[in-house]
This record gives structure tokens, sequence and C-alpha cells, in this order.
């Protein structure tokens, strides 16, 4: 698999450490050249610095023929960007974007983009941690459940990884 | 007539003013405290310290009854997702929204944004018109962006030098509808013949400005843009 990360980031940089060692072709990209140093010195993938929000620089880092494509930057409304920008315009099959806001996440979902929401995991993880019923759904990433209106040609997109936070 | 404005830079605090001044109701989402309190003491308690990407804040400026949300932030991402929020999650017939970046132009149309501002666009475009290149003038955008308002200056070694708009081989999305010769403007005609240093106004689709460029202008230099 073909894996396009934005965001070297904690979750970033483990996510590409995690593919490119299972032998998976992984290009990631941040902004700050810096962030790459959370990388081992031996990570076999590509790391470039690069805007995840800028379609030209999508397409120079080589996303557009990626297989799978995670939007894993700090900012929700920038994950959201970079999402569309790969699903909408680059045609990339499988797209997740990090989205921290419960209510955004969802709206996303909806919209086609399926999506990851930290606050949600944690809130479920610690009411299970102190006794409630787990919520099946707070367990890693939301697939998409709807698509974008002006979008025909997502009928024939394949489904998104269901979950990449499991255990 | 009920408008949502997210943003109180600089485009935001004067488009508040200016709806303000022409009798709209309107509420100002600024989500940093420091301008939002300026702001407000200017233009009075219309100005809610929100950040408008978020549904909930939305919400309560609301969105559900405006008429318009105008997205107008210095950051395209955030523009996107208020007028994404607004169209998808309430309903919002008109939503605008400025972009920065001209390549997130077309996404956000797509994306289902009704009206595209675009700033840098237009800068660029009043910069074109005061340095003389031999190439085409974005003069206005027609029509949210499909249609363009363009003028091309015929050069000694144009195509069209010495021919009727007749012999002129132009897409269907292309229309010339005056020429400027010297100082005054004519309507074009079937016996008009184009001269070196005449100005032709043509309304032309996007996409149909490389076909425009060729016909009036010659082959485009490769590798540059239009």
């Amino acid at each position: 698999m073909r894996a396009f990360i934005v965001g070297c980031g904690r979750v970033g940089a483990g996510l590409a450490e995690e593919l490119a060692s299972s032998g998976h072709d992984v290009t990631i990209i941040d902004t700050n050249a810096e962030a790459f140093n959370r990388l081992g010195s031996d990570f076999p993938g590509r790391a470039l610095r690069s805007d995840g929000t800028d379609e030209d620089q999508l397409r120079r880092s080589g996303a557009e023929g990626a297989d799978a494509f995670f939007a894993l930057t700090e900012g929700d409304n920038r994950n959201i960007l970079a999402a569309q920008l790969a699903a909408e315009t680059l045609k990339v099959p499988t797209v997740v974007a990090k989205v921290n806001d419960p209510v955004r996440a969802e709206a996303y979902a909806a919209l086609g983009i399926a999506t990851m929401c930290r606050t949600r995991m944690l809130v479920d993880a610690l009411a299970t941690y102190a006794g409630l019923p787990s919520d099946p759904a707070a367990r890693g990433v939301t697939p998409a459940t709807g698509h974008h209106p002006g979008a025909d040609h997502q009928a024939e997109r394949r489904t998104p990884v269901t979950s990449v936070a499991e255990d | 007539m009920y408008v949502i404005i997210v943003g109180g830079g600089k485009v935001g605090y004067y488009l508040t003013k200016e709806l303000l001044a022409a009798g709209h109701e309107l509420v100002l989402m600024e989500k940093d405290g420091r301008r939002a309190r300026q702001i407000s003491d200017e233009v009075g308690s219309i100005v809610l310290q929100r950040d408008g990407c978020e549904g909930k804040h939305l919400a309560e400026a609301g969105a559900n009854r405006a008429a318009i949300v105008a997205a107008v932030t210095g950051d395209d991402e955030d523009n996107l997702v208020v007028c994404q929020m607004a169209k998808h999650h309430f309903d919002v017939p008109r939503t605008i929204a400025r972009v920065n970046n001209p390549r997130n132009e077309s996404l956000f149309r797509h994306l289902g944004v009704d009206e595209i501002i675009s700033p840098t666009r237009m800068a660029l475009a009043a910069i074109e018109q005061d340095i003389p290149v031999h190439e085409l003038l974005h003069l206005a955008q027609l029509r949210g962006g499909e249609l363009e308002l363009i003028e091309a200056q015929i050069a000694d070694d144009s195509p069209a030098v010495g021919r009727h708009p007749a012999d002129i081989s132009l897409p269907d999305g292309c229309s010339l509808f005056v020429l400027i010769r010297g100082d005054t403007a004519q309507q074009i005609r079937p016996e008009t013949l184009f001269q070196a240093g005449d100005k032709v106004l043509a309304i032309s689709r996007t996409d149909c400005e490389v076909a425009l460029h060729r016909a009036l202008i010659g082959d485009p230099v490769p590798g540059a843009t239009s």
C-alpha cells in the first residue's frame, strides 16, 4: 500500500513508522522540518517539507497516487481541508481525518470523510474505565456514513478502514 | 435579512460596518477576545466572541435562521469549514467564503460554497492591469467565477492581425464584443479588421482561455500558466 500522511506529530510519526516497518510505501509531510526528528533515523519512507492544504504541494509530494491518505495535523480544519483535497481533487480512495471536535467529526463523516475523534475516544476510554458501558462507535475511526452531495463519483469509492485504533 | 459574518479581520470589520449601514440584521463572530471587544466597542453589541467553526457556536449565533453566512477569516480551511457546516448542518441558503489561495477556488465551489471571494486573485488582476504584457488581462469575474471578462491586446505577431472575426476560430464558451482602438470603443462587427494595437474585450468561460489566448495573442509560451 502507498500511504500518505500529513502532519508529523506524535500520531503521524507513529503511524508512519508502523506502516513503514510492515513494508508499506510511506510518505509523510509537515510544514516544519524539525517535526521529522520524531521519526527514527532508520525511517525507510520519505519525509518531505510540504503543506498538506495546498493542492500543488500535495501533488508534488506524490499524494495523487496514494492508496490511503491520513490528515493528522493539530488543526481540525486543516485536516478537513487536506482530506477533502485528497478525496475530491486527487481521488485518493481511502481518506481519514483527525477531527477532535466531536460535532465536526460527525458532520464530516456524513459528508464522506472518515474521521477519528480523539476527544470521543478518550472520553469513552475514561468512562469505560470508570465503569460505564463502552460506546462501540467511539472506538477508532468513524467510517464515512454519507457522501458529499456534489460528488457523484463517491459511490464507487472503497469503504475506508473501519478502525485503526483498536487495542 | 439576517447575516452571520465569521472573522473580524479587516474584511469582516468593514463588511460588518457596511451591512449595518445598509440596515441588515447581523452578528459578527470573532474568536479572539481582544479583537472582538475592539470591534464591539465601535459597532455595538453584535459581536459574538466565539469560534464560528464549531457547530454549537454557529447554532448559538442563530445559523438556522440566517439567510447568508459569510466566512472571511484569513485561513481558507476555517472559511471552508464554516461554510460547509452552515450549508449542510444548518441549511443556510447562501454561503460566502473568502479564499486566499486561488488554487482552492474550484474545490470550494465543488464542495458547495455558493460564492467565492478571492482577494489574492483580485489583487493579482489589478496589478496585471498595470503591467503591460502580451497576455490576457482578467478584468472581472462574472457569474460566480465561471465566466470572466478578459482584455486581450493584439500585438504585431498576433494571428488575428488583418483578419475578420469570422476568420478567427473560437470555442463556444468565448465571445468577443468590444474593440478598443486608440481612444474609441467600437462594437465588433463582421466587417471589423483586427489591427496591431487593438484591445479586444471578451467574455470567456475559464476553460476556454487557452483557446482565446491562441486565437488573439498566439500560442502560449510553454510552461507559462494563464
